[in-house]
């Protein structure tokens, strides 16, 4: 059931049409190739890395929570 | 009925002072409320929350449990006191923490819901406006967030939305449904679990670490599906039911149910935040309609639902097929399809070509999303949460060779919702136009302080912002005023939520310069 397109700007329509692997159950890996270029990611990256926590594991460790609803 | 339906959406933010695990996240969450209320409300006395018609322990399926056997953390209708640890300081502002109860201009309750700030968004009518006071909470929790930090002598803190600390806790993101109390409740749960199952394909914000205290490595789908166990049930803090059965309308009881959905994440996407409350919208049209029976999403009851929430969560592939009661077996986007067949003939029967913009749009985009995942999943990535953190996370495991144990992957799971603009992943990703957004900045600071026009929120954000000083509490349903020359506070009750909207009210309110104009007029 193809759906209704609707016109995006910034949207890329060359999408591949690969299907993504099946995971090893709670690997939680996908190996589907998406429509973008590595370049984009990695220019998305080296710009997180500028924000992202520095010390990532004393960050998750001292995210600690009391229960909620 | 289209998608246009009462709903709200509240939301308990994660809290945290960095370098301090241990800091009180009571007195820490009062801290946010009240920064944020002192900065708003201008020195007046703030209207306290009217607690008046809360019953937390009425039960859907027709009974009401005992109070003496319930768990404390149920007794959502007493203001409970805060324990500090030993080594806090404690202030006359954070003494009491159930103090940090305020009711905003926009309609909303912005409190401190056992150890989280939370956002209660106002009533509103659509899926579009779900997502506007939605967003409007997001500002008012870092507005919040920066009172702190410039107000000397507190404790800066950091704040995410999102649903668990990966390290056993979960809070929670609960949607709120007005629905017809004549639906019978069981119809609700057999048709809603296996609905609530999969839509987890496009409302799940992504998580790094599998099982609740995340001892296995990896990554799923949903931040809460590893939290619930089981299928039908009163409880919010412990054995987490998919269908909640807290039966406490705020409304006219009678006439009114409020289904009370406990199973969701936090999104920080527009689209699946519209997509999550638009097409549970139409389903419950349908549901309410008597629409669903003998279609194709007239039998879909699930062997386990439990295990299959659990299983769709755990499979980012998409792959996995859950087991149905009748031995078929489906993928999560297989039962989304059938319940998006329905709608379409549900909306064809009824609406033909007059189909409402609203509903017209919740339908295409819910085709286009599962179009998506079934083609190429990373094409979703401008839409829902957990393909777009998925997207950085790969990004990451290739560039850097990660493993999924490593902790750098927490950490951006973590900042995905990070409520600072400089810091969330999130907003970096819609800054650079990398994530689709409905709305813009200016309309979300508008929600911040005015509420919607069309339900009963309008009455209420509205004598908060004309005559806050006269109000002496409020609540879902009521508005108390403590005016001049009446020795009894004047409580007006608000149970009908489509009443009390600018259509109804407004003139009235701008003919009446004063409270006690107000009273006078409401009491003739």
């Amino acid at each position: 059931m193809p759906g209704q397109e609707q016109q995006r700007p910034s949207r890329r329509e060359d999408e591949t049409e690969d299907v993504p692997a099946v995971p090893a159950q709670g690997a939680g890996q996908t190996s589907a190739k998406s429509s973008e270029t590595d370049a984009d990611v990695d220019a998305l990256l080296d710009e997180i890395d500028e924000v992202l926590e520095s010390n990532s594991e004393e960050f998750v460790r001292g995210f600690v929570q009391k229960g909620g609803q | 009925m289209t998608v246009r339906r009462v709903v709200g959406i509240e939301t308990e933010y994660g809290i945290s002072v960095p370098g301090d695990p241990g800091a009180n996240p009571m007195l820490l969450s009062a801290q946010v409320v009240n920064a944020y209320a002192t900065a708003t409300a201008g020195g007046r006395t703030r209207p306290r929350w009217d607690y008046e018609d809360e019953a937390p322990l009425r039960d859907a399926r027709g009974f009401e449990v005992d109070r003496a056997r319930a768990h404390p953390s149920q007794l959502t209708d007493a203001p409970r006191r805060a324990t500090p640890n030993a080594s806090d300081v404690v202030s006359a502002e954070t003494e009491d923490p159930t103090m940090a109860n305020v009711i905003l201009t926009n309609g909303a309750r912005f409190y401190v819901d056992h150890a989280h700030p939370e956002y209660s968004s106002p009533e509103v009518l659509t899926p579009r406006d779900a997502v506007r006071w939605d967003r409007a909470g997001e500002a008012i929790l870092l507005e919040s967030l920066r009172r702190v930090a410039a107000t000397p002598g507190l404790t800066p803190v950091t704040i995410y939305k999102n649903n668990t600390d990966g390290k056993g806790a979960s809070y929670g993101t609960h949607e709120n449904y007005l629905m017809s109390r004549s639906t019978p409740f069981g119809d609700v749960v057999r048709h809603l679990t296996p609905f609530f199952v999969s839509r987890q394909v496009f409302t799940g914000a992504g998580r790094v670490g599998l099982g609740q205290d995340s001892r296995e490595a990896g990554f799923q789908i949903s931040q809460r599906a590893d939290f619930f166990e089981v299928e039908v049930g009163l409880e919010t803090t412990m054995k987490r039911p998919i269908i909640n059965t807290r039966d406490e309308p705020h409304a006219t009881v009678d006439k009114y149910r409020r289904l009370h959905v406990i199973v969701g994440d936090a999104t920080m996407c527009e689209v699946a935040t519209l997509l999550k409350v638009g097409t549970t919208s139409l389903v419950l049209a349908m549901l309410e309609d008597g629409w669903l029976e003998g279609g194709p999403a007239g039998d879909l009851l699930l062997s386990e639902p439990v295990r299959a929430l659990h299983e769709v969560s755990h499979d980012p592939g998409l792959t996995h097929l859950v087991r149905l009661r009748d031995g078929r077996r489906m993928s999560a986007v297989q039962l989304q399809r059938a319940y998006l067949e329905a709608a379409h003939a549900y909306v064809a029967d009824r609406y033909g070509a007059d189909v409402d913009a609203d509903t017209a749009e919740v339908l295409t985009r819910w085709e286009q999303v599962l179009g998506r995942l079934e083609t190429d999943v990373f094409s979703a990535a401008r839409e829902v949460d957990w393909v777009a953190k998925l997207r950085l996370l790969e990004g990451y495991r290739s560039r850097d060779g990660l493993d999924w144990d490593n902790a750098r992957l927490q950490a951006v799971d973590l900042q995905w919702s990070d409520v600072r603009p400089e810091k969330g992943l999130h907003r970096k990703l819609a800054q650079r136009g990398q994530v689709e957004t409905l709305l813009s900045e200016q309309e979300v600071a508008h929600a911040v302080d005015h509420p919607p026009t069309d339900t009963r929120a309008y009455f209420r954000g509205e004598c908060l912002a004309r005559y806050g000083a006269r109000v002496a509490a409020a609540s879902w349903d009521s508005v108390i005023f403590d005016v001049a020359g009446r020795g009894a506070l004047q409580r007006v009750p608000t149970l009908e939520p489509l009443r009390g909207t600018r259509e109804h009210v407004g003139a009235l309110l701008d003919r009446c310069e004063s409270a006690e104009d107000l009273v006078a007029a409401l009491t003739g």
